[in-house]
């Protein structure tokens, strides 16, 4: 018999972040372990759905692993449509499917910098990348977000690493970002760094640029729709540097940004 | 109970195979569960050349289903043949291939590549996508072209059963399922994709960007069972029934009405072992409802009077 990645595991735990406001709630949720023998890594996702869940949602929903330890896994997720809305309802000692670990992982270098950039809910898959990480001295955060900071474990990561956040409250914030963004991919550049990221398209797309133009080791976590999330519909894909379409869930989520095209 | 089934010369284990499009190469399931305990996978849709398929987004969710515009992405035969296919348990594993091409010469060149594959033990030729500008649909909805491309096929394919999986999209399914056989087709399988929309109130945008996909999943099922049921009774030739399957009870549905094989499909994403379950699943199914044997069971729905 082979081995089954695909198991029911039992809720832990499910709670709200901070004060979040209808629209913009953050659930913390932590599941059992689902024993995988061969361990994880930082930046590769899961794929979950309750067993409860009527044949009216299809699929199950990918998320980042946030952080995991011998016994709890724990996704953290924001609530922005009908699988999210109904995971928030999710009680301790519920079942879920889960199937994973999945896709690419972030490089860990030793020895230089790392600069962290996320966006929103980007920010999960970096509480475990600062907890695994041999050298936090080496690490720091900046963080893009719309709700307020208390709704994300952001106070965890601040405690360990160097931290910096803007808060995106009008349009015209997001040029603040955009140039912040630059000069620390630059800089990060300069001193021989590696940037790793994960959020929205039209933020990892700005990292992309800065990255290309300065010539920077840049690593990006893409967060497409996906369907199987194992590399067999074909629904996840992105372009690669040469044009053709290859599946995020399988050759990513984690790519060199040299090696996508995020732009077409 | 003995499960094993012959479907045009074909010996399957067990009549559950995985549908094209929704299970890859294979290979990508393999940590899913003992992919010999299938009774076979059709691979993805392949065509001569490359295809790049359409652009994103591709995929939208819908109740009960889904709605795909992939357009037949594929690395093209000779990759899937190279790289893929001899990691594949072959020997034991019935291994399927999806053929996708825009005209009935193509089709019959395709199968000529295939023909003297040990590996291929059978063609299903997709007459039937919704997603392509040329070939697809057209073909599965003119039953001169569907016997024409069942004969180029057929006349190129060496030994190996063909199949002619057909589409839903058409007035008359018994018509197009006898235009397969009229072709020399060996089997048929049905259903594909049904041609499908939907769209965003808050951005006015369709959810694809092809604006138009292929519906299917569990929502599916009642058109696909009513298919299967008419081309059964159209032809002398298997049928293979697809369509919403998801559990084993499903799958003996399409039994009832006579296919002798099932596929599953989307069913796979719901979770990745998904066609598993339904291999264990099944004989306890059909014990649970006192069939004597899958044959006793198969075709044997009772009409109203
Ligand atoms: C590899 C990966 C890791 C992810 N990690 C996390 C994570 O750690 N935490 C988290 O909160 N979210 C994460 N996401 C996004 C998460 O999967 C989606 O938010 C979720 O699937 C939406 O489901 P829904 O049913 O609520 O939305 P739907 O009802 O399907 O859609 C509602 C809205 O959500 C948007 N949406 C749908 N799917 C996605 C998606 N995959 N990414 C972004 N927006 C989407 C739609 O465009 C739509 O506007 C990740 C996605 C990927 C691919
Ligand atoms: C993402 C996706 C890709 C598909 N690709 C193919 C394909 O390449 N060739 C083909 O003949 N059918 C393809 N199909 C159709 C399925 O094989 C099947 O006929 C259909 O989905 C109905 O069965 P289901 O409801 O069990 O999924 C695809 C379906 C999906 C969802
Ligand atoms: S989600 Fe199916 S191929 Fe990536």
């Amino acid at each position: 018999m082979s081995a089954n990645n695909c198991r029911a595991v039992k809720v832990v735990d499910i709670t709200p972040l901070g004060h979040s406001s209808p629209g913009e709630e953050i659930v913390e949720l932590k599941l059992e372990y689902p024993g995988w023998e061969s361990g994880w890594r930082v930046g590769q996702f899961v794929m979950i759905r309750p067993v409860s869940w009527p044949l009216d949602l299809i699929w199950g929903r990918p998320f980042s692993i946030s952080s995991a330890d011998d016994t709890t896994l724990t996704i953290l997720f924001q609530v922005v449509g009908r699988g999210t809305k109904r995971l928030m309802e999710l009680s301790k000692g519920d079942s879920v499917n889960i199937w994973g670990p999945l896709g690419s992982f972030f490089s860990k270098p030793k020895d230089r910098p790392v600069l962290m950039l996320a966006g929103g809910m980007g920010i999960a898959p970096f509480c475990g990348y600062v907890d695994s990480h041999q050298q936090p001295e080496n690490l720091k955060l900046f963080f893009a977000h719309r709700p307020p900071l208390e709704n994300y474990p952001y106070k965890a990561l601040s405690d360990k690493v160097e931290v910096e956040d803007i808060q995106e409250n009008k349009p015209e914030d997001i040029h603040t970002i955009i140039a912040r963004v630059e000069a620390l991919v630059k800089e990060y550049g300069e001193k021989n760094g590696l940037v790793v990221a994960c959020g929205p398209t039209p933020f990892l797309r700005t990292i992309q640029r800065a990255a290309l133009k300065y010539g920077v080791d840049a690593e990006l976590s893409l967060e497409n729709r996906m369907a199987c999330g194992v590399g067999a519909c074909l629904g996840c894909v992105c372009k690669d540097s040469e044009g053709h379409f290859t599946q995020v869930c399988t050759s990513g989520p984690v790519f060199k940004a040299t090696a996508i095209d995020l732009e077409g | 109970m003995d499960m094993s089934v012959d479907f045009a010369g074909l010996k399957l284990k067990n009549p559950i195979l995985t549908a094209s499009g929704t299970f890859g190469s294979g290979l990508e399931f393999k940590r899913f569960g003992d992919l010999e305990s299938l009774g076979g996978i059709i691979v993805k849709g392949l065509s001569l050349k490359p295809r790049e398929g359409n652009p994103m987004p591709r995929i939208a969710e819908t109740p009960c289903g889904m709605l795909n515009a992939i357009g037949i992405q594929n690395p093209g035969v000779e990759d899937f043949l190279t790289k893929k296919l001899p990691k594949l348990p072959w020997k034991t594993l019935p291994v399927l291939v999806n053929l996708y091409a825009t005209d009935a010469a193509e089709f019959g060149e395709l199968a000529a590549v295939l023909a003297g594959e040990e590996g291929v033990a059978a063609l299903e030729v997709n007459v039937s996508c919704p997603n392509v500008k040329e070939g697809g649909i057209a073909f599965g909805q003119d039953p001169r072209q569907i016997t024409k491309v069942a004969e180029a096929v057929k006349k190129n394919a060496g030994n190996k059963p063909v199949i002619i999986k057909l589409s839903p999209n058409v007035t008359d399914i018994a018509t197009c399922a006898r235009a397969a056989e009229d072709g020399g087709a060996d089997g048929i399988s049905l259903i594909n994709t049904l041609s499908g929309m939907a769209v965003d109130i808050e951005r006015r945008t369709p959810r694809l960007a092809n604006v138009i996909g292929g519906l299917s999943g569990p929502a599916v099922k009642p058109v696909a069972l009513r298919c299967v049921y008419q081309a059964v009774n159209a032809v002398k030739i298997p049928v293979m029934g697809l369509g919403g399957i998801a559990t084993a009870e499903d799958a003996a549905e399409f039994l009832l009405v006579g296919a002798t094989a099932v596929q599953i499909g989307t069913a796979n994403f719901l979770r990745p072992d998904t066609a598993f379950k339904i291999v264990e699943e099944l004989p306890k199914v059909l014990a649970r409802v006192n069939a004597k044997s899958l044959d006793e069971f198969r075709g044997s729905l009772i009409l109203p009077k």
